[in-house]
C-alpha cells in the first residue's frame, strides 16, 4: 500500500528542518557540557566511585582549575607530570590531590601523554561494535517489526529473569525502564542495583548483567536479542559511552524530550544530544527518538503534526551528528481514542506516512497507553488493532503494548501474552499491507496529506522563530522553556580557544568520512 | 437481596475466572498443582482450562472455578467524590456567586512520578474526552506545577499563592510509593497549618475515594474521572464553607 504524497512538501519540510538545527549546530560547537566532560573522563577509564558513593569521572570534572578548557588537557597534563594512568589521576584527586594547570605543560606532551587512553577507548568501541556484527551474522534476527518490551522491576536480577523469559517467548529487544528521577541525576549511579521505582537504574555492571543473560539466551535461541536503555536527562552522553563501552544495541534518545518534558535546559540537552549521537554513530547503537510523547499529554488527532515535525528535526539533528539513516529510529505511537470512528485509518495514515517518508529508518512504533484502562480484555483487543497497523506499514521497532498497561508494571505473564497477541497477528498478515492499494483521495490518504502540510506549517513557524525561542514559546506540547532555566543549565560552558576533547574530534573526523 | 455471589450463567453459581504465572516448568502436573492452588484459596468445581509454557521454568493458567462466599452488600458504603456534576459554566456560576473570586488551585505530579498524564487530563486547557480542564474555567487560577515535585516544594508553594486546593497525581504505585506520597504530603501540610484551609485532592489511576479518606484526604478520583468532576467538587465545597 503506497499513498501518494506531494513530494515537494516532504522535500520542503526537511529543508525547514535543516534550517532549525543549523542554528543550533553552531551553538553547539562553542559549548560542552559537564557530562561531555565526564565522558572523557569514561572512555579513557576512569570508573568507580570515592568513599561517599561519588564518581570517580564527577570529582575529576569537578576538580578541573579551567572547565572551559576541558578535561582532556588538565588530564593529559596531570599523566604527563606524574606517568600515572587516568584512573590513578582520579584517584589522587578523590584522595585530595589538585589537578595541575595544563598551561605548564606544553601542550604537545599533555596530548601525547593522553593519546594512547583515547585510542583504547575508541578501540574499546569499536570492538564492541565489532562483536555485535559478528553476533549478528551468526545469529541473524527474525524479520521486523522487532518485537520489543520493557521490563521494570527496579531490581536488576529479577529484570534479567523477566527478560530472558520474554526473550524465550519471542522478544527480540528488551529494554530496561530506568528508575523515574534518574534523568534528574548529575551523575551515573555505580555497581548493580536491587532497587528502583517505576524502573531500575541505568549502571555500567546493570548493562553487563542484563548483556551477558542476553547474550547467553540468543545463543540458545539462535537469534540475537538486542539490548536497550534511556540515553535522556542530564547525564545522556555518559549512558551513550557506557551503552557504546557494554554493547547495548539501541538507546532512548530524543532531541526534545528532557526540555519539554522533564524540564532539562535546552542549552544542555542540545549540547549532549549532539556528542550522545556521535558516539551513538561511533557505536552503531540505533537511537529511539520520544515522539509517543506528544501524544500521551495531548490530543493524538490535533498532534499528529506535531509528531511528524519532530520525526523531521529529529532526523536533521541525527544528520548533523553524523548518525546514518539505518540508526535513526523515529517514533510514533498508536495513542487515538479508540471510540473515535475510523480512528485506525487515522493511525495507518499516520505509520504509512512516516514509513514513506523516512524509508531507511528503523522507525520505532510505540503501543498504547493513554486510553488503556483496567479493562484488560479490551486493552488487549485495542493492542492487536496497534499490532496489525504495524505489520501493515512495516514498522522497524515494535514496543509491545500490554494489556495491563494501566494498572501494574508488567507480570511476566502479560509479557508473554502481549507477545503471544503480537506473534499471532503479525503471522496471520505478514504480506496484508503488500496486497491491498489506498484508494486515491480516500480518508487515509485525504488524512497523511493533512497531517504532512500540519507539519510543515509547524516547521515553517519554528523555522522563523528559531527553535530555542520556539521553545521558549510554548510551540512543542503546549510547554514553555526559558533558554536559561531548567535542570542542568549550570553544567553547560562556553568552550576556551584551547578547549581540546581528542573524543569529539575523532567522532568528528569519522562523520566527515562517513 | 443483599448477598451476592459472582454470576457466570446462573444465579449464584459463583463462577469467577482467574489467571496467573507460576514458576515451574510446564507439566502435566505443573496443571495439577495449578489445580490445586486454586482449590486451596478456597474455590471449587476448579478448571484448568489452558496451560502452558511461556518460558524456561514458567508457565502460565487460565482457571475458571466457583467460589463459595457471598458478600452482603446492604452494609457496604463507598461514597463517590463524584455527584451529578456540573458544566463548566455553572462551576464558573457558583464559585462567582459564592466564593467572588478566583479559586487557587496547585497541582502536581509529587514525589518522583513522573508520569503526568493524569494530573495534565484534569489541568490542561484541553482537558479530556472533550471536557474542558480546569485551567479554562474563568473561576480557577491554576499553577501546574508538573512531574517529580517534591512535597515539600508543593507545600511551600501553596503555601506562598495561598491555594485554596491542592491536586497531588500519582501514576507509579510500584512498592506502595504512592501511598508513602500522599501521606507525606498530608502530614506536611498539618504540619505546616494549612491543612484548615486547604482543599486536599488525590488523583491517579488505583485512587478511590475510599482510599483518599484513608489517607486523610477530601476526597480522590480515579481512572474515567474527567475535569468537570474534579471542578464541581471544588466548587461545592468551597461554596458550602461560605455562610450563605
Amino acid at each position: 500500500m503506497e499513498l501518494r504524497l506531494d513530494q515537494a512538501a516532504v522535500a520542503n519540510a526537511r529543508r525547514l528542518a535543516s534550517a532549525i538545527v543549523d542554528p543550533i549546530g553552531d551553538f553547539i560547537a562553542r559549548h560542552s557540557t559537564l557530562s561531555v566532560e565526564r565522558v572523557v573522563a569514561r572512555l579513557c577509564g576512569v570508573d568507580g566511585v570515592d568513599g561517599d558513593g561519588v564518581p570517580l569521572p564527577n570529582r575529576l570534572v569537578d576538580a578541573l582549575p579551567a572547565r572551559e578548557q576541558g578535561l582532556a588537557r588538565a588530564l593529559g597534563a596531570a599523566l604527563a607530570e606524574s606517568g600515572r594512568t587516568p584512573q590513578q589521576v582520579a584517584e589522587a584527586v578523590a584522595a585530595g590531590e589538585p589537578l595541575p594547570d595544563p598551561s605548564r605543560t606544553p601542550e604537545s606532551a599533555l596530548r601525547a601523554a593522553l593519546r594512547p587512553h583515547v585510542a583504547s577507548g575508541l578501540a574499546r568501541i569499536d570492538a564492541a561494535r565489532g562483536a555485535r556484527d559478528v553476533l549478528l551474522a551468526r545469529l541473524p534476527q527474525e524479520e521486523p517489526p522487532l518485537l520489543y518490551v520493557i521490563v521494570a522491576s527496579g531490581n536488576i536480577y529479577e529484570d534479567r529473569t523477566a527478560a530472558v523469559a520474554a526473550a524465550e517467548a519471542g522478544a527480540q529487544v528488551v529494554a530496561v525502564i530506568r528508575s523515574t528521577a534518574q534523568s534528574l541525576l548529575d551523575y551515573v549511579p555505580f555497581g548493580a542495583t536491587v532497587e528502583g521505582f517505576g524502573g531500575t537504574y541505568a549502571t555500567q555492571e546493570n548493562f553487563r548483567i542484563m548483556r551477558a543473560a542476553l547474550d547467553a539466551v540468543s545463543e540458545r535461541l539462535g537469534r540475537y536479542v538486542m539490548l536497550t536503555n534511556y540515553a535522556s536527562g542530564l547525564c545522556m552522553p555518559e549512558i551513550a559511552a557506557t551503552a557504546a563501552l557494554e554493547r547495548l544495541d539501541m538507546l532512548l534518545n530524543d532531541s526534545m524530550y528532557g526540555i519539554l518534558f522533564r524540564d532539562i535546559n535546552m542549552q544542555r540537552t542540545f549540547v549532549d544530544q549532539h556528542f550522545s549521537r556521535q558516539l551513538n554513530a561511533r557505536s552503531g547503537i540505533i537511537i529511539n527518538t520520544g515522539e509517543d510523547n506528544y501524544l500521551t499529554t495531548a490530543d493524538a488527532v490535533e498532534q499528529a503534526p506535531a509528531v511528524l515535525a519532530s520525526q523531521f528535526v529529529n532526523e536533521a539533528f541525527a544528520k548533523r551528528a553524523g548518525l546514518p539513516e539505518r540508526q535513526m529510529g523515529l517514533g510514533d505511537a498508536y495513542e487515538i481514542d479508540p471510540d473515535l470512528e475510523d480512528g485506525f485509518l487515522l493511525q495507518l495514515a499516520q505509520a504509512q506516512l512516516a514509513r514513506q517518508i523516512f524509508p531507511h529508518a528503523p522507525l520505532k512504533y510505540m503501543p498504547p497507553t493513554k486510553h488503556m484502562t483496567g479493562n484488560v480484555f479490551k486493552g488487549h483487543l485495542i493492542d492487536a488493532m496497534f499490532n496489525l497497523t504495524s505489520v501493515m506499514t512495516h514498522q522497524t521497532i515494535h514496543l509491545c503494548g500490554m494489556l495491563t498497561e494501566a494498572i501494574h508494571t508488567p507480570f511476566l505473564g502479560d509479557r508473554a501474552l502481549a507477545l503471544e497477541n503480537a506473534r499471532y497477528v503479525m503471522k496471520t498478515a505478514r504480506g496484508f499491507g503488500d496486497e491491498i492499494e489506498i484508494k486515491p483521495g480516500g480518508k487515509i490518504e485525504r488524512r497523511a496529506r493533512e497531517v504532512l502540510d500540519g507539519a510543515v506549517r509547524i516547521l515553517d513557524r519554528v523555522a522563523e522563530r528559531g527553535l530555542m525561542r520556539a521553545i521558549e514559546e510554548g510551540t512543542f506540547a503546549d510547554v514553555k522553556r526559558p533558554r536559561e532555566g531548567g535542570r542542568g543549565f549550570e553544567g553547560v560552558f562556553a568552550k576556551d580557544p584551547a578547549y581540546w576533547n581528542p573524543f569529539a574530534e575523532a567522532l568528528a573526523g569519522a562523520t566527515a568520512l562517513a | 437481596m443483599s448477598t451476592v455471589k459472582p454470576y457466570g450463567d446462573t444465579l449464584g453459581d459463583g463462577a469467577v475466572q482467574l489467571s496467573f504465572t507460576l514458576p515451574l516448568e510446564w507439566s502435566e502436573a505443573a496443571d495439577e498443582a495449578a489445580r490445586r492452588l486454586v482449590g486451596k484459596m478456597g474455590f471449587t468445581d476448579v478448571a484448568v482450562v489452558d496451560g502452558r509454557a511461556i518460558a524456561s521454568g514458567f508457565s502460565f493458567f487460565v482457571v475458571y472455578a466457583r467460589t463459595p462466599v457471598a458478600i452482603d452488600v446492604s452494609a457496604i458504603q463507598a461514597p463517590s467524590a463524584t455527584r451529578e456534576s456540573l458544566t463548566m459554566e455553572q462551576v464558573d456560576a457558583l464559585i462567582a456567586e459564592r466564593v467572588g473570586r478566583k479559586v487557587k488551585i496547585v497541582g502536581a505530579c509529587i514525589g518522583t512520578d513522573a508520569h503526568t498524564v493524569g494530573i495534565d487530563a484534569i489541568l490542561n486547557m484541553k482537558g479530556y474526552k472533550g471536557d474542558y480542564g480546569l485551567e479554562r474555567y474563568r473561576g480557577f487560577e491554576v499553577h501546574n506545577l508538573g512531574s517529580q515535585i517534591a512535597v515539600e516544594d508543593v507545600v511551600r508553594f501553596a503555601g506562598e499563592h495561598g491555594a485554596d486546593a491542592i491536586l497531588a497525581s500519582q501514576v507509579v504505585t510500584q512498592k506502595g510509593s504512592d501511598v508513602a506520597n500522599f501521606t507525606a504530603l498530608a502530614e506536611l501540610l498539618e504540619a505546616e497549618n494549612l491543612r484548615e484551609r486547604t482543599l486536599l485532592i488525590a488523583g491517579g489511576p488505583r485512587m478511590t475515594n475510599v482510599l483518599a479518606a484513608e489517607l486523610g484526604y477530601d476526597a480522590g478520583f480515579g481512572r474515567g474521572t474527567l475535569p468537570s468532576d474534579v471542578a464541581t467538587f471544588i466548587a461545592r465545597r468551597l461554596a458550602e464553607r461560605v455562610p450563605a
